[in-house]
């Protein structure tokens, strides 16, 4: 049956251009970056574009990052977050809340009873204020950062942070699962006033880690 | 959406009567002029933004031109990549067929429940009244979807298909209907809209986290990886796409762009222009299945249901660029006194009066009245990130009804009255003249079609703007 109908409809389709003219050569004459090229820069630009959509953005060196998470997950009240395979056993040195592996795989039920989960991600995009997770090491599935209701999210800086879209792409591989992240949940459905927090986390915290101690 | 049928409205009445009567509707009419003011104010400042915008346009433009000449070539390489990456490619010819196809797998799944995330192409088809008849409840999981559905309403929009509600008759339809089908709404529900959200997340949890099927549309399909992307605002995309142990994606066949890079156009446009934002909260990418994350079993339908017919006409298979970004609409005075349903099909506004006599053939009067319901005016050609001609196309479809119609002919004075709605609504057709002038070289010279044919048979359309269209219409109409 549907094989009968993949016939019919590239017949039809070849049918239906058959006599069209050659379409031209794509011409991207458009930028590759709308933004500055300096580090710094850029970092302060992803910052005020996270916060813009009202992500809460927070700077750490290296050294302060567990202290930063731990004081993160209390002031929310966290008791328990998911640890994704791969996330560097240091970052969570400092918190009280239990870990909880997803080894073996946690049910959506299991998910939905814990409170927060906190993962690296894979780059950062400036220019539109956006994390991509890629299921790498500190990432896990991606049940885990959709399910609980805080997600915490460390961005290494500058090294995972690009300018824009165009420079994104070509850092992420297509095999892998994508989940592109440009602030909370959020929704206009009713009168176009905008809302946070739907069905994803109803709150990000975004800790952008410089190698040196933030100045401010 | 009882009285949906192949996506078709039955017992719709062609687009003046439909529209004198929401018209009439003052809250109607009150919430469509707010929604579409609101956001295309904002969605202006988010172009404005990129001074690149004109070369973006240009780039979609080309990509998907290019890609419908190919399109045969670019979909046996989509299959072959999501076969290769553990999914099952199937093709249905039309939505009769896309709905056997969808029932059958979810039947083999056991199941008699899915969820669903907000998919044109589902609703194009009739899926959730064809899974209904067939014993299987589909959830919709999009809050405005919710809303549509609860309500027992049809889509009026195409990225807010609740558009045409307020606050106060969304409160009334959660606190009415929510019990019905699951989770009721919370005791003493306010209309602000903070708490009608989370009582759809409170309804909606419980749904997702038992769902073991998930259907959904598509954004885009790339050919070269087989990658799918859906571009969404709430996580309740993300959640249909990964909490399932099976996802059943049914994709029109246009949605297919050939390579990764193609979406660097696209991620910059789409959420400009339809939502206003530098970028929406979630955009998801899948490549068939993945052995630890997501879904075990993916399907992807590919769907022609009328697109080969569009793609077949050469002025107006540039309705198969649409990325369905709904800009034409907010910018539409048309649609904005009309409202969404008057168009009768699940595609409304300047974009569903080009398309659906496409899809579906302008037999009936509804269908044959559409390209009639617009005054010319361009701005959604001006808005569009994709840059369709939707007056030329209209132009030309009304030349199509007139050949198929005739002298006299029902189809013709379906259109003659939609053609007077128009130009009946001075204030629809003034907002329309204000953007004329910037586009006046679409304009044609003399006014096509049945009715006007016949009028203009021996005089010229007068140059805008030295004589108003609309008093020389009030003038020479019969
Ligand atoms: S026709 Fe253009 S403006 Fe209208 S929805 Fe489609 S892409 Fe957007």
């Amino acid at each position: 049956m549907t094989t009968d109908s993949r016939a019919r409809v590239l017949a039809r389709i070849r049918a239906a251009v058959a006599g069209a003219p050659e379409a031209p050569d794509v011409t991207r004459g458009y930028r590759t970056s709308h933004a500055t090229e300096d580090p710094d820069a850029l970092l302060d630009l992803l910052h005020e574009n996270l916060a813009d959509y009202r992500a809460h953005v927070h700077r750490s060196g290296p050294d302060g990052l567990p202290e930063l998470i731990a004081v993160l997950l209390a002031e929310r009240g966290v008791r328990s977050v998911v640890v994704p395979p791969g996330l560097p056993e240091e970052w969570l040195a400092a918190t009280g809340a239990e870990r909880r592996s997803d080894a073996p795989r946690l049910t959506p039920y299991e998910l939905d009873g814990i409170d927060a989960v906190v993962t690296g991600c894979a780059v950062a995009i400036a220019e539109t204020g956006t994390i991509v997770l890629d299921g790498g090491p500190g990432q896990g599935r991606r049940a885990l950062t959709l399910v609980p209701d805080l997600h915490v999210c460390v961005v290494g800086a500058p090294e995972q942070v690009v300018a824009s879209v165009p420079q994104a792409l070509p850092r992420l591989d297509p095999a892998r699962p994508l989940t592109w992240i440009s602030g909370p949940s959020a929704t206009s459905d009713i009168e176009l006033d905008r809302v946070e927090g739907v069905h994803g986390p109803r709150t990000l915290e975004v800790i952008l880690v410089t190698p040196r101690p933030a100045g401010g | 959406m009882s009285d949906t049928f192949g996506g078709t409205f039955v017992g719709m009445p062609a687009f003046p009567e439909a529209a004198r009567a929401a018209v009439g509707d003052a809250t109607l009419r009150a919430n469509l002029r707010h929604a579409t003011h609101t956001i295309r104010d904002k969605r202006a400042r988010a172009v404005a933004e990129l001074d690149d915008w004109a070369e973006l346009r240009q780039a979609g433009k080309e990509i998907k031109d290019r890609t419908l000449r190919h399109l045969a070539d670019h979909l046996l390489r989509l299959e072959e990549a999501v076969t290769a990456a553990g999914g099952t490619v199937h093709w249905a010819a039309d939505a009769a067929e896309a709905n056997r196809i969808v029932t059958g797998l979810v039947r083999a799944t056991g199941e008699t429940e899915v969820v669903k995330v907000k998919s044109m192409a589902t609703q194009e088809i009739g899926l959730n009244e064809h899974l209904a008849a067939e014993g299987i409840a589909a959830y919709e999981t999009d809050l405005a979807e919710l809303i549509v559905q609860l309500g027992e309403d049809r889509p009026s929009h195409i990225l807010v298909p609740a558009i045409h509600r307020n606050r106060g008759e969304i409160r009334d339809i959660f606190r009415e209907k929510m019990g019905s089908w699951g989770r009721p709404a919370p005791e003493g529900l306010s209309d602000t809209p903070a708490d009608l959200a989370e009582a759809a997340r409170l309804h909606l949890r419980e749904k997702f986290l038992r769902a073991k099927v998930g259907i959904s549309g598509a954004n885009f399909m790339v050919a070269e990886t087989g990658t799918l992307v859906v571009v969404e605002s709430e996580g309740n995309g993300r959640m249909c796409l990964t909490l399932p142990e099976t996802l059943i994606s049914v994709v029109g066949v246009e949605k297919v762009v050939p390579t990764w890079r193609d979406l660097e156009v696209f991620l910059q446009t789409l959420p400009r222009s339809s939502t206003a934002e530098r970028m929406n909260p979630y955009t998801s990418m899948w490549t068939g299945t993945s052995d630890d994350d997501g879904p075990s079993d993916f399907h992807l339908v590919l769907l022609d249901n009328g697109r080969t017919d569009a793609l077949a006409d050469e002025v107006g298979r540039q309705a198969l660029r649409c990325i369905r970004c709904s800009a034409c609409l907010n910018v539409c005075p048309v649609y904005e006194r009309a409202g969404g349903h008057a168009y009768g099909s699940v595609y409304p506004g300047p974009i569903g009066a080009i398309l659906t006599p496409q899809l579906r053939g302008t037999v009936s009067e509804v269908d044959a009245s559409l390209p009639y319901a617009s005054s010319l005016c361009g701005a959604c050609y001006e808005v569009c990130p994709v840059a369709i001609d939707i007056p030329k196309v209209l132009v030309h479809l009304r030349e199509r009804v007139a050949a198929e119609g005739g002298r006299g002919h029902r189809l013709e004075r379906a259109a003659i009255k939609a053609s007077s709605w128009v130009l009946d609504h001075p204030t629809a057709l003034a907002a329309g003249e204000r953007i004329a002038s910037a586009t006046r070289a679409l304009h044609p010279k003399r006014l096509p079609g049945p009715g006007a044919r016949q009028w203009s048979e021996h005089r010229n359309l007068p140059e805008l703007p030295a004589e108003p269209f609309r008093d020389w219409w009030k003038r020479n109409r019969r």
